[in-house]
């Protein structure tokens, strides 16, 4: 009998050609879009009717079933309460990781497992290799869309439950084997934005009752250069939206959520070199003398570092060369060339 | 796979026979009915054998019938057509706290135009009390709504008490009978509704077509105005399919529903007595004896609904939770919470209603596949201790 999978489909082209991919590799298929999130315009309504619409025409074309599940419970409670506390603790999140681990690996692995699927399917692009008796995890063929950054803590035993199929294909090539498929979302456009974030992140934080609060502005030397109408509006390495002038360009350089503090400074101040990760994950046990590449945000290329053993799951990272803008709140993630190692949250810079 | 569909309460399929005096109509017989050439004339006719056929099944006067495209539009007629109608007199209007969102949202709709609504609540069978609605009347009260079968838990209300008191006070009375038109029989003189809404599709109609009893002499104004159709109470084209096709459901439901109604009912308690039996753990939700034929709402303690559908849908078994919204997302049910069900089992409900080619087969097949599915759940289920 062939192998069951659940292949979550947000009604994206990627998602869309996994399931046809893995339905013409001979498994069998279903399809499931997760309700996460209302946008509260009705009372009864729901969000990103067009997509799940999308995803149901995709499913329907590839001739599998398909069910849209409600996650609005979960998602609440795993992402946006998530997203939202880390803000208000002055750091700034990432709840695409969250959503990954909470959402996707965790509970919808367990309903699909419920439905009968051996494994579960995304349209990420991610490697997912077996090294002798191990499952690992590697960046993808298409360097330019590799997702493994976002999957640095799925825990370790549930990998061999998962399946990366576009993997080892480039997006011109999924696009590509969409219209093979004759999907309806072959063209469509790519969402980069956080999914359940409207227009932009302060009005929603503002909405979910991070309420503006004015405070300073202060240089290295605390000494006032402005003010702020709220701190969680900042990010590390800011530089738009500080209404101060000095005469030169600040940035900035720390938030102190206790005293509603923005501390600047000037560029340089915000390369650094050592910082401490917390919660950390390792799908291998960690080579402490090894020079291991590591990324602090999706966007970041990665740079050499070695790591250091702190605490119980925390531990200390230093770069070869310094970096700019290391930012509490965002992943830091090892890879030893390819290969994903591990990694945790950034917790504080020195 | 075995496909087996318990699902009526949401569409049914559309009777064979109905099929068959349809097609004329999506070929040769094209005409507009209010053209005044052969073409026309030749199709006006049927119009007005349809327009009888379904006066004769509720024991309605032909002119009292006006066709319309669905029941959320005879709903919508009904509250917002009596209540625009009527300004002089009042704008409140009285309804229940588990009506279809047709008339629930209509009113809600309403209430941010000025008009006021009371919602009558219901006890944990899911009934409502006359009284309440007795209760409720005011000097401005023009409308009272109150469906004749909730859609959810099949529970039949006490249509003609409530009748009665609006009689007594002359407030209009609406009622939508969606669920019940073409399912058991319906006497509008006896139950005296001033306004009663059916929907073709809920009785082996195709899906477009419904039709809305206005009692001659009821104040109301048209939904949808323009040309003189339906007495001028509801202007567009006739949809000729489905107003033939309709004509023939009620042909074939009056002719049929004695027999289908126990032959159905006989159906659906075998498949509640069978869950019953098979199954520990559940509550059947509704009143006991007020309940349709064909609905059972029955609660998997300790389960979400939308798993159970999900793997009932895997082995061909198509059934229904409460609610769901645009996007098919499962969400809590409104009336099961209105009825105070403890949340453990308003979150496991699931709806099977029977109808038109269900089989003993069928009922045999679910309560096969059934127990060992919820048993599955169950053991996944944090909740569930045994």
């Amino acid at each position: 009998m062939s192998k069951k999978v659940c292949v979550a489909m947000s009604g994206g082209v990627d998602s869309s050609t996994t399931a046809g991919i893995l339905k013409e590799s001979g498994f069998e298929v279903f399809g499931v879009f997760m309700k996460l999130w209302d946008s509260g315009k009705s009372d009864r309504g729901c969000c990103s009717l067009d997509d799940s619409n999308d995803a149901l025409r995709v499913a329907n074309k590839l001739e599998i079933p398909f069910y849209v599940l409600n996650f609005k419970k979960e998602f609440k409670e795993y992402v946006v309460d998530y997203f939202v506390s880390e803000y208000q603790r002055g750091r700034t999140p990432n709840p695409c990781i969250m959503c990954n681990r909470s959402i996707k690996f965790d509970f919808l692995l367990k309903k699909a497992k419920t439905f009968g699927a051996d494994y579960i399917a995304t349209g990420h692009y991610c490697k997912l290799e077996k090294v002798g008796d191990d499952f690992f995890l590697f960046k993808a063929a298409d360097k330019r869309k590799d997702q493994s950054y976002f999957l640095f803590n799925l825990d370790k035993p549930i990998l061999k439950e998962i399946l990366f199929p576009l993997g080892n294909f480039t997006k011109d090539q999924v696009r590509k084997k969409a219209s093979e498929f004759k999907l309806v979302t072959a063209e469509k456009r790519e969402s980069q934005e956080i999914c359940f974030i409207e227009k932009n992140y302060r009005d929603f934080l503002n909405e979910m009752g991070l309420k503006e609060k004015k405070g300073y502005i202060v240089d290295l030397k605390g000494r006032v250069l402005g003010t702020h109408k709220g701190y969680f509006n900042f990010t590390i390495g800011q530089r738009s939206g500080l209404n101060v002038a000095i005469g030169k360009p600040v940035y900035v350089s720390k938030i102190i959520p206790d005293e509603n503090l923005v501390i600047v400074g000037d560029d340089e101040n915000l390369y650094r070199t050592t910082f401490l990760i917390e919660n950390v994950n390792f799908f291998e046990t960690p080579d402490f003398s090894k020079e291991y590449d590591i990324k602090i945000r999706y966007s970041h290329r990665g740079e050499k570092a070695k790591i250091k053993k702190k605490e119980d799951k925390e531990y200390l990272v230093e770069f070869t060369i310094p970096q700019r803008g290391i930012t509490p709140g965002q992943a830091a993630v090892i890879y030893d060339s390819d290969k994903l190692v591990g990694g945790g949250w950034i917790k504080e810079v020195f | 796979m075995r496909k087996v569909y318990f699902d009526h309460n949401a569409t049914t399929p559309i009777h064979p026979e109905v099929k068959e005096v349809i097609l004329p109509f999506l070929s040769e017989k094209f005409g507009n009915p209010s053209s005044l050439h052969w073409a026309g004339r030749e199709v006006r006719a049927y119009v007005e054998e349809a327009r009888e056929k379904v006066a004769k099944m509720i024991n309605a006067d032909p002119s009292e019938i006006i066709f319309t495209s669905c029941g959320s539009e005879g709903d919508n007629m009904a509250i917002k057509g009596v209540l625009m109608g009527n300004l002089k007199k009042g704008r409140h209007m009285i309804t229940t706290v588990v009506e279809h969102p047709a008339v629930y949202r209509t009113c809600k709709f309403l209430e941010k135009f000025g008009f006021e609504v009371t919602y009558v609540p219901v006890d944990s069978y899911g009934m409502i009390d006359p009284d309440d609605i007795r209760k409720a009347i005011r000097k401005d009260t023009v409308l009272i709504s109150v469906m004749y079968a909730n859609n959810e838990t099949g529970n039949i209300f006490p249509i003609k008490e409530i009748s009665k008191i609006a009689r007594e006070y002359g407030i209009i009375f609406h009622t939508d009978a969606v669920q019940v038109a073409g399912k058991i029989p319906i006497d509008v003189k006896d139950l005296d509704v001033d306004i009663l809404t059916a929907s073709g599709h809920k009785f082996n109609a195709p899906k477009g077509v419904g039709f809305q009893y206005i009692k001659r002499g009821v104040e109301v104004l048209p939904l949808i105005s323009g040309g003189h159709q339906e007495r001028e109470l509801r202007a567009g084209t006739e949809n000729m399919v489905g107003i033939v096709a309709i004509g023939k459901a009620c042909e074939i439901a009056m002719e049929t529903m004695d027999k289908k109604s126990k032959e159905i009912g006989e159906l659906k308690e075998r498949l509640e007595k069978g869950i019953l039996e098979k199954v520990p753990d559940i509550v059947i939700n509704g009143h006991p004896e007020k309940r349709l034929y064909n609905t059972a709402n029955i609660s998997f303690k300790y389960i979400e609904a939308e798993a159970l559908l999900v793997m009932l849908d895997m082995q061909g078994i198509a059934v229904s939770t409460g609610s769901a919204c645009s996007s098919g997302a499962t969400e809590p049910s409104y009336v099961l919470q209105a009825m105070n069900l403890d949340p453990l089992c308003s979150r496991g409900a699931l709806r099977f209603s029977l109808g038109l080619g269900n089989t003993i087969e069928d009922v045999e097949y679910c309560l096969e596949i059934l127990p060992p599915i919820v048993e599955k759940i169950r053991k996944m289920s944090p909740f569930y201790k045994k």
